[in-house]
């Protein structure tokens, strides 16, 4: 069953203006419960914009878009519910810690929701947990907290609220290496432990690749596609055409291809590569 | 020949008032040289001193044992601070903080302003600087109208502007989308290639580091490798374990040398891997 | 959006009086006040608007540009001027009503004091209209710069204003961002009580006063690494030139203004 749906989405900015741009174009989509999925395309591709959709944030111009079978616009009082429905973790998030103590902050969202004392603390906790906070820092304010923690204390206080939906903007812009490694794994955890949906929103396709099932391709405010991620990794030549920089190993994989190698189309990642590769080199039978 | 910058057994820590924990030491006894006209890529993770030492480059921060020099001058000869400043341009990861004026020209012409430059000349380096990172077509737009890369670029025009002999950029694509990063480090190379300029870029992108000539890694403050970036790439267990990445290919190369295929260890691009295992696969008996 | 309200009024066109000089452009803006209160007769008010119409002419901005500017300020005219119109009791009575009585200077007097606001409004504009803020700022710099022997900061003070203006847009789309960063975890802005409101700013203002800080650090960082020491000894891109129309403008101002002057003397 869908949890996510839009039919004919179409978002208008300055709408009357001779600056009328269409940031999202007639997008229609059903995204499915407890998965993984990644969302990929150009700045400007419209889905940052496509993404304010789905918790209410921006409203369509023309078209609905759906949260359990329910057009969310159908009742503005029931807007603030969507949202907690809905979670949105922006780009940066980190800029917009703003309580006295790391344990507050996370707290905001829960708070907000009407929940009680109890039900409040143990998901603090929990959201702590779940992205490696210590829970010594939970006491101290959040401004004194390194980069990377800042950014796990505001991507908790989001998963605190226990979305259905968690809509996650590049969440590891900025991060190094390792940090980011920690980061997705968590991510994908925290996932796997609620049964929810996760978008996560990326430059990197190697991330996607390796993280997520569906892929969401986002191409000048129109949907280019919605599907498995490995079946969208067989179209890296279309991918490449939209200007998107498809993982070192699938263009290798690509380039083997086109000299005759005899590969399957949905390689992309570096397991994946190697497995193939020696089965290739083993056969002998090369006709490369 | 002359060193472009010469650090001898830096060593610091952060005063306890600025945030920083407590008589941690961010950089340990640093000896390095940097040749003039070379592109030296600093890796390392968060936390790992490489922007500290960046920081001690040109003089924003001085160290407390040892001694930094820049072209000869002692970065912590007080005197001197204007001329390791003019020297050594930086460049910081967020453009949006590093660019002053409301139009782009103006903004590239502020440091040629600050330094006296008579208004002819002002000219004439202005619009050398925007060419010089293709930036000339947008000369009289508000940086509010530009895209991270483009107002990275400017930020580099800003320092080519007062003509330094090095450029140090810290993490400059930290902010941007692969379209940014791509432009931003067109123009890196462009500056080191064709005018000349030394530049340090500080990253912790393995793909940024592999473009330079020469790879420092750092981690707790020391030097812990320094070398060609085929060199560094192809000790994948040591990067693994310093936190760093190495570039794809050169882990699926690493990988097949594990199942015992012979195939050279030092590949950090996608055409090096290609060419390998094309050769591997043809010299194999049909 | 936030970002979408126009700093200054900055009317980006070519016309003569865009390319005049702007310390001349701040100068015939005074010489313009001062001619339009330098007297009380009616040809003071017929030069000025003269002197209003020639300039909005020369400056190609439509008047309904004109007519925006006045706007904003006819509550407080209309206001005012009844006011004046029941409160002063000199000359002969015009009009009565119970203990309501219009006096014919009440009326002259309103009529006067619309005219002149009307006029100030309209030339003045036509100076922000016309003049680019970071044109203005550097004029304002290189008019008060003989300030600087009294040791005012005044290359400080330019600075000041050119690094906000280079940073209200940026702050603004800051804001939108964490205003609907703070929506998304539910936060209620537009709900409750007074009390309930002003704390429901602060999710919004705390951390837009943290990053503004966190810029201003950084900036500060960034321009001294720039070479930045302050005025002394900085030289500057544009410079800014009086030439012969900036002359003729002056010449012109100034007869207007003996006008203005001479016909107060005559009349009155």
């Amino acid at each position: 069953m869908a949890i996510l749906t839009t039919e004919g989405l179409t978002y208008i900015y300055s709408a009357g203006t001779p600056f009328e741009t269409a940031a999202v174009d007639h997008v229609d989509l059903q995204i499915g419960e407890d998965l993984m999925v990644g969302v990929i395309g150009h700045t400007g591709s419209g889905k940052s914009t496509l993404m304010q959709h789905f918790n209410g944030l921006l409203q369509p111009t023309e078209g609905k878009v759906s949260l359990e079978g329910k057009d969310i616009w159908a009742d503005k009082k029931m807007l603030r519910e969507v949202r907690f429905r809905v979670g949105l973790v922006f780009q940066y998030p980190e800029y917009q810690l703003f309580e006295e103590t790391v344990f507050q902050d996370i707290a905001f969202g829960p708070k907000n929701m009407g929940l009680s004392g109890n039900e409040i603390q143990r998901r603090v906790l929990w959201a702590a947990d779940s992205l490696g906070l210590d829970r010594e820092l939970l006491g101290r304010s959040p401004f004194a907290l390194s980069g990377g923690q800042k950014r796990r204390a505001a991507i908790a206080g989001v998963m605190a609220m226990l979305p259905k939906v968690l809509i996650l903007d590049e969440p590891c812009a900025g991060l190094d290496p390792k940090g980011r490694l920690q980061m997705l794994r968590q991510i994908r955890d925290y996932q796997k432990q609620t049964k929810s949906t996760v978008l996560l929103v990326s430059h990197s396709m190697e991330d996607v690749a390796e993280y997520t099932e569906k892929l969401l391709v986002m191409d000048r405010g129109r949907l280019f596609c919605y599907e498995d991620t490995a079946a969208v990794f067989r179209k890296v030549e279309a991918l490449q055409e939209m200007g998107l920089r498809i993982p070192q190993i699938a263009s290798l994989m690509l380039a083997l291809r086109q000299r005759g190698c005899d590969l399957p189309e949905d390689i992309y990642t570096v397991p994946q590569a190697k497995d193939a590769l020696v089965q290739l080199l083993r056969k002998g039978a090369v006709s490369c | 020949m002359e060193h472009m910058i010469e650090a001898k057994h830096i060593t610091f820590r952060y005063p306890v008032d600025e945030g920083q924990p407590a008589g941690e030491t961010v950089l340990k006894d640093i000896s390095l040289h940097i040749e003039k006209g070379s592109f030296v890529a600093v890796l390392g993770h968060n936390g790992s001193g490489k922007s500290t030492f960046a920081k001690h480059i040109n003089a924003i921060l001085v160290p407390e044992e040892g001694k930094m020099f820049v072209e000869g001058i002692d970065t912590s000869d007080e005197s001197r601070l204007f001329d390791i400043r003019q020297k050594a341009g930086m460049v910081f990861q967020d453009p949006d903080n590093q660019i002053v004026a409301t139009v782009v020209e103006e903004d590239v012409a502020f440091a040629p302003e600050n330094l006296g430059v008579p208004p002819a000349e002002i000219r004439s380096r202005v619009d050398n600087a925007l060419r010089t990172v293709n930036m000339y077509d947008y000369r009289s737009h508000a940086p509010s109208q530009l895209s991270g890369g483009q107002k990275q670029r400017v930020a580099i025009a800003g320092v080519i502007a007062m003509q330094p002999d090095l450029i140090v950029l810290d993490e400059p694509t930290a902010m941007l989308d692969p379209q940014g990063r791509e432009e931003v480090l067109e123009a890196i190379r462009r500056l080191n290639r064709e005018k000349g300029i030394t530049v340090v870029l500080i990253t912790h992108y393995m793909e940024e580091a592999a473009l330079a000539d020469r790879v420092v890694v750092m981690d707790s403050g020391v030097v812990v490798l320094d070398d060609t970036p085929h060199k560094v790439f192809a000790q994948v267990e040591k990067m693994r374990s310093l936190g760093l990445d190495v570039p794809q290919v050169t882990e699926l190369v690493y990988e097949l040398r594990k199942e015992g295929f012979s195939l050279p260890a030092e590949i950090i691009s996608e055409t090096e891997c290609l060419d390998a295992l094309a050769a591997l696969l043809e010299i194999k008996p049909i | 959006m936030l970002k979408d309200i126009t700093l200054g009024q900055y009317f980006p066109i070519d016309s003569v009086l865009h390319r005049l000089d702007p310390r001349f452009k701040i100068i015939f803006t005074m010489l313009f006040i001062i001619m339009l209160f330098a007297g009380n007769s009616v040809w003071t008010l017929v030069l000025s608007a003269v002197f209003v119409l020639m300039a909005q002419f020369l400056s190609k901005i439509p008047l309904k540009m004109s007519w925006r500017s006045i706007r904003p300020l006819l509550p407080v005219l209309v206001f005012t001027a009844i006011l004046n119109l029941l409160l002063i009791d000199s000359g002969e009575v015009v009009w009565e009503w119970q203990f309501l009585h219009i006096y014919e200077g009440g009326i002259t007097t309103s009529i006067f004091m619309i005219a002149r606001i009307v006029l100030l409004m309209v030339g003045s504009s036509l100076l922000t209209y016309t003049t680019s803020p970071i044109l203005l700022t550097d004029a304002i710099e290189a008019l008060l710069s003989p300030l600087k022997r009294i040791r005012f900061p005044v290359h400080e003070m330019a600075m000041m204003m050119s690094i906000a203006l280079r940073f209200i847009p940026t702050l603004l789309e800051e804001t939108d961002k964490i205003i609907s960063a703070q929506k998304a975890r539910g936060a209620a802005l537009d709900s409750g009580g007074i009390r309930e409101r002003v704390r429901a700013l602060l999710p919004i203002l705390v951390p837009l006063f943290v990053s503004a800080f966190r810029r201003a650090e950084e900036l500060a960082t960034a321009m001294e690494c720039r070479c930045y020491r302050g005025g002394e000894g900085r030289t500057r891109l544009r410079q800014l030139k009086a030439g012969v129309g900036d002359h003729i403008g002056l010449g012109v101002c100034l007869v207007f203004l003996g006008a203005s002057i001479c016909v107060n003397f005559l009349k009155l």
